[in-house]
């Protein structure tokens, strides 16, 4: 196992997104969703629950959601014919699919489906945070950064057109794997992103690769990024994944 | 032990019960229907025979009377009415004489040793069988096959033969007959239980094997006669489902033994961290710290069951809906460009040769993560070796009708009578043992090409290990995503 040297630091605190988002979780399993609300409450956010298909629909459909947590099995209406029927309402709210099924082709069933990300049980509490709050930024002005054509997070500098890299004004040459890297890093700066989703969306595979390769290169990148400069751009969240941000504010 | 205990408890079995099993085995339903079939051809033949027999004695009487009719009317044309009636009481007294009669238009007695006759047949004419009583002796209790002629003058002639003799030989043929029908059936119904109780002997002693080994006693097996019958067949083929049965159990036993044994070390791992920080320091830190490893503990374990489950997933081999045209060669280069940096960090070449336009029908997800364990055992293990060129090789290339995947490293490689036993689940050998990981990773790769219809090779790479997956090149080309 790799140890970078960030783990030493204190950690970041839970809530690590700026807005507190509104959650719906529908899954049957009480102790699961007292779990997941308890822990979204913490990390601070909203969580409501619903524990069957009906009712998951008929609060879903009012709209006031910024993220929906859909198990596959439930009661009453099975999840992905409740994700179905919301696409087919007009129903947009960004959908998390939890699935203790974990068959190859479940992903693609599911994103099929009109979900928008996946995860199969057993999941790590952290995995899910970070997902459901890149989902809900995605919502909020994540459509326009996809779109966005540079990104700069404090000195920080990416240009996804002419694939240049400059912190500080200066220039930072990276390899086309650590563009796309950084450029993910980037898109969901402030937020944490875990190493799944990194394989995910650099390399797309959606394995869980045994060695901790993707720390590797992370800390390639980052010994690129941070070398001669007093504060770190790539920071270690211990446990979750890593988080892009301009400046550790916090004193230790 | 068990044959006494069982045969107790059929000698327990009341004598009916006993009864109706045997009735109802399918050697006494058999034998049965034969019995039948056989009984009604006996009946049919012996009847033949008795039939044909009365009619060989009818035919004689009659031709005996035709014959001495014959004497008769020459008598009556030589010497007239006279002359006949001499002939007739002549012939009357005679020993072991005919019936003759003779009587009047009016049916009055004239000459004969016939007493009495029914007048309806003394008034036709012609053959009959009748009734008749003697002159020379009482009562009416004979019977006779007698022939009427009507002579000039109204006066009618009888002449007959007694049939006793006929009757006591058609009573002797009617009884041998019934006898032997009799015997037929009892023969039949005895053969019949013998062969039933006989074939019920052997499947109640397969019943009660078959029974023992439900209970548990998977290593006991049919007895077979050796004498090459549909039984014996049944209980070779029992015999062998037993063994092929027998081998699956002791290769799940092993597997789940391996499993138990393989995830204790991490849980007493794990509990012994969470024991550690109760016992240590207070510091919420060390506290954290200690909570943190907990979690990264608990993550391993369900990495090994992830990885248990999927490859039981593959095994179970449903998955043909997953399978699309893929272009390997991008493919494994994405994998290769994910452990680059690792193999660098770790003091290994990698080199990658995976040409574009390498196409098969496969799952991209399934195959990346079976060359990346392979390359992963690569990195792990390929610098281990005396191998002074520290290289990793990852090839693609289409032979013939199939697409070769290699993985080759400069390392120990495995010693050959290993290379079988490393693709097992959990196995891992002695090098490897100080090592992370669980020994999962080749068994997953041999799921992954077991599901695609391939083959899987540990050859020596001379020094070190080549891994060589063999997958069944597709026919389409891949639309450009």
């Amino acid at each position: 196992m790799l140890a970078p040297a960030e783990t030493r630091s204190p950690p970041p605190p839970p809530a690590l997104c700026t807005e507190a988002m509104r959650l719906l979780i529908i899954e049957d399993d009480r102790e699961a969703v007292a779990y997941l609300v308890k822990a979204f409450r913490e990390a601070g956010h909203v969580a409501d629950q619903a524990l069957d298909g009906l009712t998951g629909y008929a609060l879903a459909q009012e709209g006031a959601y910024d993220v929906l947590i859909v198990d596959r099995m439930l009661p009453k209406l099975d999840g992905l014919s409740l994700i179905r029927s919301l696409r087919e309402q007009q129903v947009d709210t960004p959908v998390l699919i939890l699935s203790a099924l974990g068959q190859v082709d479940d992903r693609v069933k599911g994103l099929r489906a009109g979900g928008d990300d996946y995860l199969p049980k057993p999941y790590a509490f952290s995995e899910l945070l970070a997902r459901t709050e890149v989902l809900a930024r995605r919502r909020g002005a994540g459509a326009a950064s996809a779109e966005a054509t540079s990104y700069r997070v404090g000195d920080l500098e990416l240009d996804r057109l002419s694939h240049r890299v400059s912190r500080a004004g200066q220039e930072v040459p990276l390899q086309p794997r650590e563009f796309r890297l950084l450029e993910y890093l980037m898109r969901h700066a402030g937020q944490v992103v875990t190493r799944t989703m990194l394989l995910e969306h650099v390399w797309d595979y959606h394995f869980d690769p045994q060695t901790n390769v993707i720390d590797v290169h992370v800390s390639r990148l980052r010994a690129k990024l941070d070398k001669g400069f007093p504060t770190p751009m790539i920071h270690t969240v211990r446990g979750a994944g890593y988080m892009l941000r301009a400046e550790e504010t916090r004193a230790p | 032990m068990a044959m006494t205990e069982a045969s107790g408890s059929a000698a327990r079995e009341s004598l009916p019960a006993r009864v109706q099993k045997l009735f109802r085995t399918t050697a006494f339903k058999l034998s049965l229907a034969y019995l039948a079939i056989f009984a009604a051809c006996a009946f049919f033949a012996l009847g033949y025979v008795a039939w044909s027999a009365s009619r060989v004695l009818d035919d004689q009487i009659v031709s005996t009377i035709d014959a001495e009719i014959n004497g008769l009317s020459e008598q009556y044309n030589a010497g007239g009415l006279r002359r006949l009636i001499g002939v007739v009481e002549r012939r009357s007294r005679e020993p072991g004489a005919s019936l003759y009669l003779v009587t009047t238009a009016a049916g009055e007695h004239v000459v004969g040793n016939v007493g009495t006759v029914p007048g309806i047949v003394l008034a036709t004419p012609g053959l009959a069988e009748t009734a008749y009583g003697r002159s020379d002796a009482e009562g009416t209790g004979h019977r006779a096959i007698v022939r009427i002629f009507t002579l000039p003058g109204g006066f009618r002639l009888l002449v007959g033969r007694d049939v006793e003799e006929r009757d006591r030989l058609r009573g002797v043929i009617g009884r041998t007959f019934g006898s032997s029908l009799a015997m037929v059936v009892v023969l039949g119904v005895i053969g019949g239980w013998f062969v039933a109780s006989r074939v019920l002997k052997r499947v109640d002693a397969m019943t009660r094997t078959t029974r023992a080994i439900m209970a548990g006693d998977l290593g006991d097996r049919l007895s077979v006669a050796g004498n090459g019958d549909e039984l014996d067949r049944l209980a070779l083929n029992l015999n062998l489902m037993l063994e092929r049965i027998g081998e699956l159990m002791t290769g799940l036993r092993e597997v789940s033994d391996n499993i138990a044994h393989d995830l204790k070390t991490p849980l007493t791992r794990l509990r012994n961290r969470a024991d550690e920080a109760l016992r240590g320091s207070d510091s919420p830190q060390a506290l954290r710290t200690a909570l943190e490893g907990v979690i990264e503990e608990s993550d391993g374990l369900i990495r090994v069951f992830d990885a248990l489950l999927m490859i039981a997933r593959l095994e179970a081999g449903n998955a043909r809906e997953i399978m699309a045209p893929i272009d390997i060669g991008p493919a494994i280069r994405g994998i290769g460009d994910l452990y680059e940096a690792l193999a660098e960090e770790r003091g290994l070449a990698l080199a990658i040769d995976a040409p574009d336009g390498l196409v098969l029908d496969g799952n991209r997800e399934l195959i990346g993560q079976a060359v990346a364990n392979l390359i992963d055992n690569a990195i792990k293990y390929g610098a281990a070796g005396t191998g002074s060129d520290p290289r990793i090789t990852v090839e693609a290339r289409a032979e013939g009708n199939e697409i070769r995947l290699s993985v080759s490293d400069h390392g120990a490689g495995i010693p050959e009578a290993e290379r079988a036993r490393v693709l097992e689940r959990f196995v891992r050998l002695e090098d490897a043992r100080s090592r992370p990981g669980f020994g999962l990773g080749l068994s997953l790769v041999n799921a992954v090409v077991r599901l695609h219809q391939g083959r899987l090779a540990l050859e020596d790479n001379r020094p070190g290990l080549r891994v060589v997956i063999g997958l069944p090149a597709g026919a389409q080309t891949v639309e450009k995503r």
